[in-house]
């Protein structure tokens, strides 16, 4: 990478942060064209893909799905507590449904996720860059883009709505434990109003900002940790601005998305 | 004269606000072992990284076999990289993979040989750096000469034409480092492989080199047979040799 030019003009101008913003952006844009390039090549890593799948999916669940089940519950807890006296609680069901399936569910078990796998791969690939194995990967003409980008997004974009979709049954599971066992609402309620104004494509919405979020997720650990130097300092800088980077970027994709599939797709 | 395989022309290259190449130009004949030795600091293995396509010089050419490296696109790159080995410092195996998967992962990339063929290859170059029975330990539990051979057998599983050693003999024990020493000599001289070595290690310098570079302030500055640098009279490399601290170069 040829940093003199950026180098030089930063050093005259007092602009610093907005040069780094804008490069950062146009080297993520130009991995992100490489991941493409890659794709037919990288996707034939199957055990590879596997194994990512595995340490980002499975490895995730259990956090993921603790996080869940409090959303839920916290949801039913603060719902109950502005229904009271104005809503009627059959809508109970109804609110925690559709707030977690379009919104709590993808968005929390991404930040969960960002902050795990984000932190991880970028921690992985920054390490093996600051001892040199990026370096020899790439000597001995392996893309270090097939071999360690690809499988990681291809899986991080894969799981993220598997999560999704295991955290959205027991984030309402959550809700309608603490409807039924603290809050006098009855089971044939809250299932009721579950049922009430369910609509399938708020489920997929959720989905699609997931699959979004995994690539957003992987893609900022594995360009952070690539970029990494100066050993271990560089490694826990890099680390910290994947997870920094990827929750930015999830809420403000969360807003876009939103704003598409709710104002123009499904409007 | 044969067409030299490595001709490095007016390499400059500056990182952050260090201005580290300024000017280098070497010229490496197929066959050649050229060693390249100054202080820590002075680029050596950022040159070294020119010749492999791993940077791009500023300003100037490397060519490998006619080839200029860095006018080279991402597949092309690659294609000339399995031409090529590199030993790393640090030895930069893989930690996720056995060292037998880290030997055998050129292979299983590049070509299309059985399982068993792989497993005898490795083998094969584990047995040729004196490391055998380690395939399935994981590198974390080798030690650092270890480290090393193992790389330099990964460096070596498709028989490349140009050997690219970066401080061959670093953090190794005396017996070690002969023994690395006397390998890439025998590399050399038997199969041919054109290479370049970087290392402040003048006993290393004088036993595997044809010749010997100082690279000094970003340029080449000095050249000649092992026999001609330990005979010269240059103050500056005369105290590199020796490794005295008094003399033109100012400690760091």
């Amino acid at each position: 990478m040829n940093e003199t030019g950026v180098e030089r003009l930063a050093d005259r101008v007092p602009f610093r942060p907005i040069l780094n913003g804008l490069r950062d952006t146009g080297e993520v844009l130009l991995l992100i064209g490489d991941v493409f390039r890659e794709l037919p090549h990288g996707i034939r890593k199957l055990p590879l893909i596997v194994q990512q799948m595995v340490a980002i999916g499975i490895g995730s669940m259990p956090l993921t799905l603790i996080v869940a089940l409090f959303t839920g519950a916290v949801a039913a807890v603060q719902a109950s507590y502005q229904f009271r006296d104005y809503v009627p609680m059959i809508y109970l069901g109804t609110v925690i449904g559709k707030s977690v399936v379009i919104e709590l569910g993808p968005v929390l078990t991404a930040l969960v996720v960002g902050g795990r796998v984000g932190a991880s791969i970028a921690a992985e690939l920054g390490t093996m860059r600051v001892t040199e194995q990026v370096d020899a990967m790439e000597a001995m003409g392996i893309s270090p883009t097939r071999y360690l980008v690809v499988p990681r997004i291809v899986a991080a974009t894969l799981m993220l709505p598997v999560l999704t979709i295991f955290a959205d049954i027991v984030a309402i599971f959550g809700g309608y434990l603490v409807a039924v066992l603290t809050l006098d609402v009855s089971s044939h309620t809250f299932t009721s109003g579950l049922r009430l104004y369910f609509h399938l494509r708020d489920v997929f919405s959720g989905l699609i900002k997931s699959v979004f979020f995994g690539a957003i997720i992987s893609t900022m650990g594995c360009y952070y940790g690539l970029r990494s130097e100066g050993g271990a300092e560089g490694v826990g800088v890099a680390t910290t601005q994947a997870v920094v980077a990827s929750c930015l970027l999830i809420l403000i994709v969360d807003y876009l998305l939103a704003s598409f599939l709710f104002r123009v797709l499904f409007a | 004269m044969p067409e030299a395989s490595i001709v490095i022309d007016q390499v400059s290259k500056r990182l952050g606000t260090k201005q580290v190449l300024r000017g280098v130009s070497l010229s490496i004949d197929p066959g050649e072992s050229l060693v390249i030795i100054g202080r820590s600091g002075t680029g050596k293995s950022v040159l070294l990284k020119h010749v492999v396509g791993l940077m791009q010089p500023d300003a100037g050419t490397v060519r490998v076999d006619g080839i200029d490296v860095p006018s080279l696109g991402t597949d092309e790159l690659l294609t000339l990289r399995k031409q090529m080995g590199m030993l790393f410092q640090g030895g930069a195996l893989f930690d996720s993979l056995t060292v037998g998967e880290n030997v055998g992962l050129p292979l299983r990339e590049h070509t299309d040989a059985q399982e068993s063929q792989v497993e005898m290859v490795v083998h094969e170059k584990l047995h040729l750096v004196g490391l055998e029975g380690v395939e399935h330990m994981r590198p974390s539990n080798l030690s650092g000469g270890m480290k090393k051979r193992a790389a330099l057998a990964r460096a070596l599983a498709l028989n490349p034409k140009i050997m690219l050693y970066d401080e061959p003999t670093t953090g190794l024990d005396p017996i070690t480092a002969d023994l690395i020493n006397r390998l890439i000599r025998r590399l050399q001289e038997r199969l041919g492989i054109t290479s370049i070595a970087v290392t402040h290690d003048m006993r290393s310098a004088y036993h595997i080199a044809d010749r010997i570079a100082m690279l000094h302030e970003g340029r080449i500055h000095a050249m000649g047979t092992p026999a001609e640098i330990q005979s010269t009279k240059d103050p500056a490399v005369r105290q590199f040799i020796e490794g005295s601290a008094e003399g033109p170069l100012l400690p760091t």
